[in-house]
């Protein structure tokens, strides 16, 4: 009580009352902690790990894990360790870079529509609900498997299936975050500080940019992190289909891919890439419900 | 629930069956590739045979006719050839439909069967410890990827118990009790790897829809009138904390398909998501078009049906 008392009350802040609130949530701190850990390791591990991810050594096929090879070696004596570090690297931008695409576009759509109402709002809703009754899946293999080879001669084999896997996986989530924003515009867009900034001459522009769109922003974030862990689900699954990235590109689901017809042989091989993506989505997942508990102080739950 | 109502949400399929046809159609249409792109490089075609072909095939016609050309087709149910099987594509679908139809099935009950009685007792008494455990495995099941759960598994009940086959097969010797044991024995982790995924996701809604309700003022009353807590939960908070996780479990359709293909795909179920599979592995087009399709037409049977329940259960929606 009387530290409470000889320290003044910092000053209050909305981020660090987020905070306050974000850290309430123990699992979300620890997702965060996990989740850091993650990516720091598949940034950082290529300086500490010198392996090389395709050195093939016939010597040391199938062995499982040893001091040498700390996850173990697959069919080509290559290294786990060192192969799922630099998957790792491509499975996370994915999910970044898909979420981004699925933001962006969602924003576009949902203040569009949010801001103008009669036709264009129904077009757009029409095309959202549209989006969303898409089989998601199928029509992500199908893409994959009529654009693959014609990216891959126009931008090279690494960067051609990365741009397409995150445009198509990008371009058929954006729906939530488009919902999400038109309510929030609605609502919002009726609201006295809005007005009252109408009322001070802003233009349609600025009242969006300064006065709408910060004010929606906490739903997207929400929806932004599980996206980002639906990317991730996403691009794993279509690698592990066989259907993603190429073996030189080992993704971790990629990675699992390769090790499922040899899971009586070395479990290890399919367990190492298998337990990261599952660390990878639950962590990001807990994140985001501690987001939505931080964010959304109106929520009383 | 009128038939009028029926009617009108019949003829709201429609349209997005035919939006979703035009976005197949594209992206079909924009795909690089050419059906008789090695009739190009093969030196015994003459140019004028190639030209031939592609005019009698309409291959230079304008998209908007193309794609007239190919809906009418696909609507007589007229879906090509498989390069691969020499069959027609509609019976080879029709071949595997029900089985896709019967794993998926039996998952949702065993999710259904899961996800209701945790997610009621779970929202009886928020934020106990049964409430915090209940969540936090939700979590670890949403977040566990399908192929993943599939592979250990796999790895527990084949490889080390060897309790259970992996491989799904149709050709099981042996009648009577002893062929339908041998079925439900294969199903059994396709099925459990589906279920689990669903419900888990199921668990939260059937939570929060529970606390929406258990709120509302009926239910104080039905609790001031003596009603025993036990029987308000049931007859009261869930039969209408249910009503929008119909709606749900409809709605998420689209994600159980994408499930089924993986889960399929490595118990080798031979249903359409492993034919969508290994037609593209093989590169039969007039297959994946066809599975594409059947899938894009379950899903907005599946809205259908979502609105039709809703408002048969709900009859303030189908007034409006």
């Amino acid at each position: 009580m009387s530290s409470t008392v000889a320290t003044p009350a910092p000053p209050f802040s909305p981020t660090r009352d987020a905070w306050r609130r974000f850290r309430r949530h123990h699992l979300a701190l620890a997702g965060l902690f996990v989740l850091v850990l993650l990516v720091l390791s598949v940034l950082l591990g290529p300086l500490l790990w010198r392996l090389a991810i395709n050195d093939i050594d016939f010597a040391a096929q199938l062995k499982p894990p040893t001091l040498g090879h700390p996850f173990g070696t697959d069919d080509l004596g290559q290294d786990i360790l060192a192969r799922l570090i630099y998957g790792g690297r491509i499975s996370l931008a994915v999910g970044l870079a898909s979420m981004v695409v699925a933001v962006v576009v969602g924003i576009l759509v949902g203040a569009t529509a949010g801001m103008s109402r009669g036709r264009v709002d129904t077009a757009l809703m029409w095309l959202t609900d549209l989006f969303l009754s898409l089989p998601q899946l199928p029509l992500l293999l199908l893409i994959s498997y009529l654009f693959r080879d014609s990216l891959k001669t126009l931008i090279g084999p690494e960067g051609g299936v990365f741009v397409m896997i995150v445009v198509v996986i990008g371009g058929l989530r954006w729906m939530p975050v488009a919902r999400l924003v038109r309510a929030q515009f609605l609502s919002l867009r009726e609201k006295e500080f809005v007005e009252a900034a109408r009322a001070l001459g802003a233009s349609r522009r600025r009242l969006v940019v300064r006065h709408i769109l910060p004010n929606a922003l906490g739903p997207v974030i929400v929806a932004a992190t599980i996206d980002v862990a639906n990317a991730i689900l996403a691009e794993s699954t279509l690698s592990f289909l066989g259907l993603g990235f190429p073996p030189d590109i080992p993704t971790w689901g990629r990675v699992l891919f390769d090790a499922k017809d040899y899971l009586d042989v070395a479990p290890y091989w399919a367990l190492f890439p298998g337990s990261l993506i599952f660390l990878a989505v639950l962590s990001i997942n807990f994140v985001g419900d501690g987001l939505r508990d931080a964010l959304d102080p109106r929520r009383v739950l | 629930m009128s038939i009028a109502f029926l009617i009108r949400r019949i003829l709201n399929a429609i349209p997005s069956l035919l939006g979703i046809s035009v976005v197949l159609f594209t992206v079909l249409a924009l795909a690089p590739g050419d059906p008789f792109g090695e009739l190009v490089t093969n030196p015994n075609v003459p140019a004028e045979v190639r030209l031939a072909l592609r005019a009698k095939f309409g291959l230079d016609d304008p998209v908007y006719i193309r794609y007239f050309r190919w809906i009418s087709a696909m609507v007589q149910g007229d879906w090509g050839f498989s390069f691969v099987s020499r069959v027609n594509v509609d019976t080879l679908i029709l071949q595997r439909v029900p089985t896709t139809i019967a794993v998926i099935g039996a998952s949702q009950i065993l999710a259904i069967l899961i996800a209701i009685p945790v997610g009621v007792l779970a929202a009886a008494r928020p934020y106990s410890l049964f409430d915090q455990i209940a969540n936090t495995i939700a979590f670890i099941g949403f977040s566990l990827p399908t192929f993943f759960t599939g592979l250990l598994l796999i790895l527990v009940f084949s490889v080390q118990l060897d309790w259970l086959p992996f491989v799904f097969t149709t050709e099981i010797r042996g009648t009577g009790w002893a062929w339908v044991w041998a079925y439900v024995r294969q199903s059994i982790m396709p099925v459990t790897v589906l279920g689990l995924f669903q419900g888990a996701a199921l668990v939260r809604y059937v939570r929060s829809s529970v606390l929406e309700v258990i709120k509302l003022d009926f239910v104080t009353t039905a609790r001031s009138k003596g009603i025993g807590e036990r029987k308000v939960l049931v007859l009261h908070v869930v039969r209408n904390a249910l009503i929008p996780v119909v709606t749900l479990v409809a709605l998420q359709m689209p994600i159980v398909f994408g499930g089924a293909i993986v889960t399929e795909q490595i118990f080798r179920v031979p249903g359409i998501g492993s034919l969508l599979i290994s037609a593209m592995l093989a590169n039969d087009t007039p297959v994946i078009m066809g599975v594409t399709f059947v899938f894009s037409c379950l899903v907005v049977f599946f809205n259908l049906v979502a609105d039709i329940l809703y408002g048969w259960l709900d009859p303030r929606i189908a007034l409006r």
